[in-house]
C-alpha cells in the first residue's frame, strides 16, 4: 500500500504542474470511463439486488408478481422457525470442523513442506488438485467410497476388519454431516496448506538461526518463531473458514440436499429451499440477510480486533 | 570426523519421517482421483467383484457411452462457452478498471478499493433472491449470456483487485514516452501495457477459468434447461441416473476433471516461467 500512494503521487505530480484544467479533466472523465463496465455490472448484480433484499425480506413475496409489505414478519417468523435454528447449528459444527482439522492437517504439511527441498512443487501441486475439481465431481468420488455396500467399509470388511461394513454414512442422521464436511475438508486442506506454506517462507530466517544459537528447541522455535510470524495469514484462514463455513452449500445440497430429514440442513440450502421450491422468497430473503449479517459481523469484528493494535 | 560432525549433523535430522508423512499426505488427496480413474477403465461386472482396486481387465467402452448419455456434446459446449465468456469478459472488465486505478489516478481510488474488497466478500445469499426475480424479468433465465454476466459480476472485484496490484508494480516509463509521443489513453494501455501485464491477466484468466467451468450454486439456480446446462449441474442429473454405474459416471467425471487439470498444469507451469523471465526488472 505504502508503495502505491508513492507512485500516484509522483505521477500526480507533473499533470499538477501542468496547471491546465482541461487536460485533468479529460484525465478525470477518461479514469471513470474505464470503470464502467465494473460498476455497472456490479450495481446490475451485486448492490441493486442486494439493496432489494432489505426491501423484500419486509414482505410475504412468492418470487415472482407484486410483493406484499408485512413489516418484520418474517424476522418473527425466522426467530420462531425450528429448522432454521437446526440448520444454524449445523452451521456451527461445520464451522468448528472447519476451525480444527483442515487448519490442523495445513500446518503440519506446510511446516514439514517448509523443511525439505525436493518434490516439493510435486507435493504443492498434489495437495492443490482436490481444490481445482469440480465439487460435483469430488462429491461423487466420496459417494462411491463411502457406499455401504461397495466402499471402503466393505473393503476393509474383506480384509478382517468389519467395524465399518454397511455404515452408511451420507445415509445416516448422526453421520451425514460430518461425512459432508469431511468431503469438503478433503478438498479445502491442501489449499489451506499452500497458503500457510507461502507464509512460512517469508519467515525471516535469522529469527530461526537467533532461536538456534539462544538453544531452542524445535517445538520452542515453531511456536516462538513461527507461528507469530505467520500470525496475519493464520487469522485470515481462521477467518476465511469460518465465513466460508457460515455460507456453505454446494456439497450439503449436492450430496444429501439437506438430508436425511434435516439431518444436514444447513442455512444455505434452507434458504435456497425456501426461495425456489416452496416459493417464500420473501422469507428466503429475510433468511439470507440474517446469514450476511452474521458474517458482516464477523468480518467487523476481525476489523476491529486489528485497528486496536492486533497487527494482524 | 565426530568432532566435525557434531554440531552440524545434529542439526540436521533425518527428514525420511517428513517425507513419509508427506506421502501420506498426497495419497489422501489424489488416491480418490486415481480410484476414479480406475473405475473409468471397469466394466460393471468388474465393478460389481472389485469396486475400489486397479481395474484387472481395463476396457474403455465407458468413455463413448458417458459422452453420449451424458450429453457431453451439448454440455461441454456449454461450459466452454461459460468459461471463455466469462475469463473474456472479466479479463477485459477487471484489466480496463485496474488500468485507471493503477494508471489514470482515479480519484476516490481508496473508496473504490474498499467498494472492491466488500463486493467480493459479499455472500450470493445477500443478492440471489432479487437477482433471480430480475432475470427472469429481463430473459437472463435459462440464458448462457445471463450467467455469463452474473460471472462477471462475482469474479471481476476480484480480478481487479489482482490486476491493480500487479500493475502498480509495473514501471511507468514507457508509458510517459507513449504520452509524449501523442499516444491516447486507450492506445497507451493497449500498445504499451497490454504486452507488459499479460502475465497478471494470465493469472486472473487462470483463477477466473477454473472458476467458472467448476461454478455450482448459480449454475443449478439459474439454468433448467437440459440444453444450456454446462458439465457440473448436468454431471448432477447424469450421476443420480446411473448411480449404480460407477464405471460410466466415472468416465463422466474424468471428462469434466481432466481439462481443468490440464489447463491447471499448463498454466501453472507458463505463469511461474512468465513472472521470473518477464523481464519485470521494475
Amino acid at each position: 500500500m505504502e508503495a502505491d500512494r508513492t507512485t500516484v503521487e509522483d505521477a500526480g505530480g507533473p499533470v499538477k504542474q501542468a496547471g491546465a484544467s482541461g487536460p485533468r479533466l479529460r484525465r478525470l472523465l477518461t479514469a471513470w470511463l474505464f470503470m464502467v463496465p465494473l460498476l455497472v455490472i456490479n450495481v446490475l448484480v451485486i448492490l441493486g439486488p442486494s439493496v432489494a433484499t432489505i426491501y423484500y425480506s419486509l414482505t410475504d413475496w412468492a418470487g415472482i408478481g407484486p410483493a406484499e409489505f408485512v413489516g418484520l414478519q418474517n424476522y418473527r417468523d425466522l426467530l420462531a422457525d425450528t429448522d432454521f435454528w437446526m440448520a444454524m447449528w449445523h452451521n456451527v459444527i461445520w464451522t468448528i470442523l472447519f476451525l480444527t482439522v483442515p487448519i490442523f492437517i495445513g500446518l503440519l504439511g506446510a511446516f514439514l513442506l517448509s523443511q525439505i527441498k525436493r518434490f516439493q512443487m510435486f507435493f504443492r501441486i498434489a495437495y492443490f488438485v482436490p481444490y481445482v475439481v469440480a465439487s460435483v465431481v469430488n462429491a461423487a468420488i466420496w459417494k462411491n467410497i463411502l457406499d455401504p455396500e461397495r466402499g471402503i467399509g466393505s473393503a476393509l470388511a474383506s480384509i478382517g476388519i468389519p467395524f465399518l461394513k454397511g455404515v452408511s454414512f451420507f445415509g445416516s442422521e448422526r453421520l451425514a454431516l460430518p461425512s459432508i464436511a469431511f468431503v469438503n475438508i478433503w478438498v479445502w486442506w491442501g489449499f489451506i496448506l499452500l497458503l500457510f506454506l507461502s507464509a512460512l517462507q517469508s519467515v525471516d530466517h535469522e529469527l530461526y538461526e537467533a532461536a538456534r544459537i539462544d538453544g531452542a528447541g524445535r517445538w520452542q522455535q515453531f511456536w516462538n518463531v513461527t507461528l507469530p510470524g505467520i500470525r496475519p495469514t493464520f487469522v485470515f484462514v481462521v477467518l476465511l473458514s469460518i465465513i466460508n463455513s457460515l455460507l456453505v452449500f454446494d456439497y450439503v445440497y449436492i450430496i444429501t440436499r439437506g438430508g436425511p430429514a434435516g439431518a444436514s440442513e444447513v442455512v444455505g440450502t434452507l434458504m435456497w429451499k425456501e426461495a425456489f421450491e416452496r416459493f417464500e422468497a420473501g422469507y428466503a430473503a429475510a433468511m439470507g440477510l440474517a446469514l450476511s449479517f452474521v458474517s458482516g459481523l464477523i468480518v467487523l469484528i476481525f476489523i476491529i480486533l486489528r485497528r486496536r493494535g492486533w497487527e494482524v | 570426523m565426530s568432532i566435525f560432525s557434531g554440531g552440524r549433523q545434529r542439526r540436521e535430522p533425518s527428514k525420511i519421517p517428513y517425507y513419509v508423512i508427506l506421502v501420506l499426505l498426497a495419497l489422501f488427496a489424489l488416491g480418490p482421483l486415481v480410484i476414479v480413474v480406475f473405475n473409468s477403465l471397469k466394466s460393471s461386472a468388474e465393478i460389481g467383484r472389485n469396486p475400489l482396486g486397479l481395474p484387472l481387465s481395463p476396457v474403455f467402452e465407458n468413455f463413448p457411452a458417458a459422452w453420449t448419455q451424458g450429453d457431453f456434446s451439448t454440455t461441454m459446449v456449454n461450459s466452454t462457452i461459460l468459461t471463455v465468456g466469462t475469463v473474456v469478459g472479466v479479463c477485459i472488465i477487471a484489466g480496463t478498471s485496474a488500468y485507471a486505478m493503477a494508471r489514470l489516478d482515479l480519484p476516490g481510488t481508496d473508496a473504490v478499493l474498499l467498494y472492491l474488497f466488500v463486493a467480493s466478500a459479499v455472500p450470493f445469499q445477500l443478492f440471489l433472491v432479487p437477482l433471480f426475480f430480475l432475470w427472469s424479468i429481463l430473459h437472463l433465465t435459462n440464458s448462457r449470456f445471463g450467467l455469463i454476466v452474473i460471472y462477471w459480476a462475482i469474479f471481476s472485484p476480484l480480478a481487479t483487485l489482482l490486476l491493480r496490484s500487479y500493475l502498480v508494480g509495473l514501471p511507468r516509463d514507457f508509458e510517459d514516452a507513449a504520452r509524449i509521443d501523442g499516444a491516447n489513453e486507450l492506445q497507451v494501455m493497449l500498445r504499451v501495457v497490454l504486452p507488459l501485464s499479460w502475465p497478471g491477466l494470465l493469472t486472473v484468466a487462470l483463477v477466473t477459468g477454473v472458476y467458472a467451468w467448476n461454478e455450482f450454486f448459480f449454475a443449478i439456480t439459474f439454468i433448467q434447461d437440459k440444453n444450456l446446462k454446462p458439465v457440473t449441474t448436468s454431471f448432477l442429473a447424469f450421476q443420480s441416473t446411473y448411480s449404480q454405474n460407477w464405471g460410466l459416471t466415472s468416465a463422466a467425471a474424468i471428462y469434466i476433471i481432466l481439462p481443468i487439470v490440464v489447463l491447471f498444469l499448463f498454466l501453472q507451469r507458463r505463469f511461474i516461467s512468465g513472472l521470473t523471465a518477464g523481464g519485470l526488472k521494475g
